[in-house]
């Protein structure tokens, strides 16, 4: 008889090594990093165990208690008690603990053990344990605890073998009838009864060496030192920033000249005509652009990851609160804003761990201000081409030094608008509580690097691959109908559409300084900020005809005044130009006016700075 | 708890400098002006091990009104604002 699928579920406090161990039994690639709260959604996966068994497993997000005090912690708490709608309670749940610290979790297990669910403890990261010199008496714990006890290392191959014999032996037992659930949220005096009977259970068997992590305690005192942890904290990332310019630039010479070389292939080998002008002007100078940037991305994610992973990111969060405390910003909003660096998306679902709805809606609104990777095309393809490559009192490239100015002011007009949210909505202010687990260094590992990078690089290119290129199918079909009539002199895409569009939309953007290229760029450029990079460099191409073998950054600089292209600077700054960021700002405030909110507030943000920009660039005689 | 420890003066850990060590007390939420009510305070430090007899020493402070500060409490280290660890009372 075919049995029933298994149901597991991942419970644990944060940063246990959950996603690790899901990742390890599932085969699958859910992000892993050092500090608490990655983890925001539910995630299912599948395995099937040594005697096989067909397993489903949930990983949830970290929580220190079933209360529910955040939406990630709503998550967790409803599925272990099975109150999401049309959801199986889980029939055995995995309690993950850090074996390094123990106490918080043997808390949270006692209150599980309530619910009535079977339940496993999995003593996980016994490798540092036991390197710590930490040694637990895993059968009197079992005994003390009346459950079963297995230790694993989720990060080393074959760290999971006996959680999984364990999880055959107890399937097969696994009794029908499941105790009762007496969970209910507890009381102070029982919380605090709980944590002593942890106490008293850890104190029987588990041995600590008073020997604590001399590494971490090392590195944290320069790091937290106040002045010191600033100064290493805007050296870590003025260093990104440069490393974005100087690093990335041999390989992305690499990939231009590629490109160009396959366009020119194009050029020759088809006859002139529509389907030549289509590969080489709108998939090659259009895609090709873009695709060009990839390095850059890779680079800025590496940095990130790299911080993750070592367990960073809770320091720097440490060392920001006062500061962004300042701005009405809630300490917890940190995190989320750090990885808009990466991607909006991402840092936008990461506020799922902020517990108070008003400064989880502000770190939101604002969460689009810091400057994502899918502006460094845009940024970048404009330096290149207006801003010399010199050296600022000889060590430091002019160009990266722009570049931080932008990252800058993203970040300073993020705290603005934050200041601005709490100042007029009248918000009866009081500081919301911050409080966070310093996790232990631990050595980034290459693999999960690896995998981390492989992930975004992917996901940009598929980005490349499917939103651009369609944009770009669009916009060179644009700027290549209608074709001219015959014996017309002027060139062919003034004829356009595009052309068409762009002249009419050209007025209102004059006063900031955009021609009807830009204007043209601009429209498709709200799918994506990446696209107006390849719009531009589609449109230009077109419009240069066959002899355009340049490169858009420098058709730009011919064409472009400086007053312009610091304009398209500080628009970018600000412009609301991402649907799918739009889209999750939708989601995960549940209302549309918000969505609209944003929308408006960046794009006016986006044309008074620009406007500004402009006139102060003409005024000094960049015009 | 230790006779030394009952000998020493009561304080709150909000007001403690670093290099403090201590063992804590007792919790005591109200009056801390925290944005939290004191149930919710209270729950939320003994779920990050604040328990009567934890030992805990103030590893580091913040720049801006040495706050937050970074507390070793047994075998972990939180982040939290001064504000809020005011309800913690050790000695
Ligand atoms: N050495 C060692 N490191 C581990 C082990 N398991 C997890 N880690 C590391 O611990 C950190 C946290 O792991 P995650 O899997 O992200 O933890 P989590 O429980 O999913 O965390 P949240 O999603 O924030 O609740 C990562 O840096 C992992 O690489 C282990 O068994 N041994
Ligand atoms: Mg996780």
């Amino acid at each position: 008889m075919e049995l029933p699928l298994l149901h597991l579920a991942l419970v644990g406090t944060p940063n246990s090594g959950k996603t690790s161990l899901f990742n390890a039994l599932t085969g699958s690639r859910q992000k892993v990093a050092n500090y608490p709260g990655v983890t925001v959604e539910r995630k299912e996966g599948f395995f099937v165990t040594p005697l096989g068994r067909q397993v489903s497993v949930v990983d949830l997000p970290g929580t220190y208690s079933l209360r529910g005090r955040s939406p990630d912690e709503e998550i967790t708490r409803d599925f272990v008690l099975g109150k999401a709608s049309g959801e199986t309670v889980p029939d055995l749940v995995l309690c993950v603990a850090d074996s390094t610290n123990l106490r918080l979790t043997i808390r949270l297990l006692l209150e599980l053990k309530r619910t009535g669910r079977p339940m496993v403890l999995v003593l996980n990261m016994f490798d540092i344990a036991a390197r710590r010199g930490i040694t637990v008496d895993v059968e009197r714990l079992a005994k003390e605890l009346g459950l079963p006890v297995v230790t694993s290392i989720a990060v080393r191959k074959g760290g999971t073998s006996d959680l999984l014999r364990l999880t055959d032996e107890i399937s097969a037992k696994l009794a029908a009838e499941a105790e009762a659930n007496s969970w209910r949220a507890l009381s102070v005096s029982e919380l605090r009864a709980t944590q002593r009977e942890a106490d008293r259970i850890i104190a029987d068997c588990v041995s600590l060496p008073a020997r604590p992590d001399t590494w971490t305690a090392r590195i944290d005192r320069v790091v937290l030192h106040p002045v010191g942890g600033l100064i290493v904290l805007a050296l870590i990332l003025f260093m990104m920033f440069q490393a974005v310019f100087a690093w990335a630039r041999p390989l992305m010479e690499l990939l231009q000249s590629g490109f160009d070389a396959l366009g020119e292939l194009v050029h020759t080998t088809l006859p002139d005509g529509l389907l030549q002008s289509f590969l080489q002007n709108g998939v090659i100078s259009g895609v090709g652009s873009v695709i060009v940037f990839l390095p850059q991305i890779i680079i800025i994610f590496l940095f990130i990851l790299l911080l993750e992973d070592f367990g960073y990111m809770a320091r720097a969060a440490f060392l920001m609160d006062r500061i962004m405390g300042g701005a009405g910003l809630h300490g917890r909003a940190f995190i989320p804003l750090l990885s808009s660096f990466a991607c909006a998306i991402p840092g936008i679902m990461a506020t799922r761990v902020i517990d108070n709805k008003r400064d989880r809606l502000t770190t939101i609104l604002i969460a689009p201000l810091m400057t994502c990777s899918a502006r460094i095309p845009v940024y970048t393809l404009i330096i290149s081409a207006f801003i010399p490559a010199n050296d600022v009192w000889g060590f430091i490239n002019l160009q990266g030094l722009v570049m931080f100015g932008l990252y800058a002011a993203g970040i300073v007009s993020a705290l603005a608008v934050s200041f601005v949210i709490k100042f007029f909505m009248l918000r009866d202010y009081a500081p919301a509580p911050f409080m966070l687990e310093l996790p232990d260094y631990k050595m980034p590992r290459p693999k999960s690097i690896a995998i981390g990078i492989y992930t975004r690089a992917k996901m940009f290119l598929v980005r490349a691959g499917t939103t651009i290129f369609s944009m770009m199918v669009l916009i060179w079909f644009l700027a290549s109908f209608p074709q001219p009539p015959a014996g017309a002199t002027e060139p062919a895409i003034d004829f356009s559409l595009a052309a068409m569009i762009g002249k009419a939309l050209a007025p209102l953007l004059a006063p900031v300084g955009f021609n009807w290229q830009i204007a043209v760029a601009l429209i498709p450029g709200m799918a994506a900020r990446e696209v107006a990079v390849a719009a531009l460099g589609t449109v230009y191409a077109i419009e240069g005809g066959k002899e355009a073998a340049e490169q858009i950054g420098q058709v730009l600089a011919t064409k472009w005044s400086l007053a312009t292209a610091l304009s398209m600077l500080a628009w970018y700054i600000f412009a609301p130009q991402c649907a799918s960021t739009l889209a999750v700002i939708r989601r995960e405030t549940g209302s549309w006016a918000w969505m609209a909110v944003t929308f408006t507030y960046m794009l006016v943000l986006a044309y008074a700075a620009s406007l500004l920009t402009y006139n102060v660039a003409v005024a000094l005689g960049a015009g | 708890m230790t006779d030394t420890n009952d000998m020493r003066p009561h304080m709150p850990l909000g007001l403690a400098q670093r290099g403090y060590t201590g063992v804590i007390q007792h919790l005591s939420a109200g009056e801390t002006g925290s944005a939290l009510s004191d149930i919710e305070l209270e729950s939320r430090l003994i779920e990050l091990g604040f328990v009567e007899g934890a030992r805990v020493e103030v590893l580091h402070e913040g720049l801006v009104g040495r706050d937050p500060i970074a507390v070793r409490v047994d075998s972990i280290t939180i982040a939290v604002r001064r504000r809020e660890a005011m309800a913690v009372i050790v000695a």
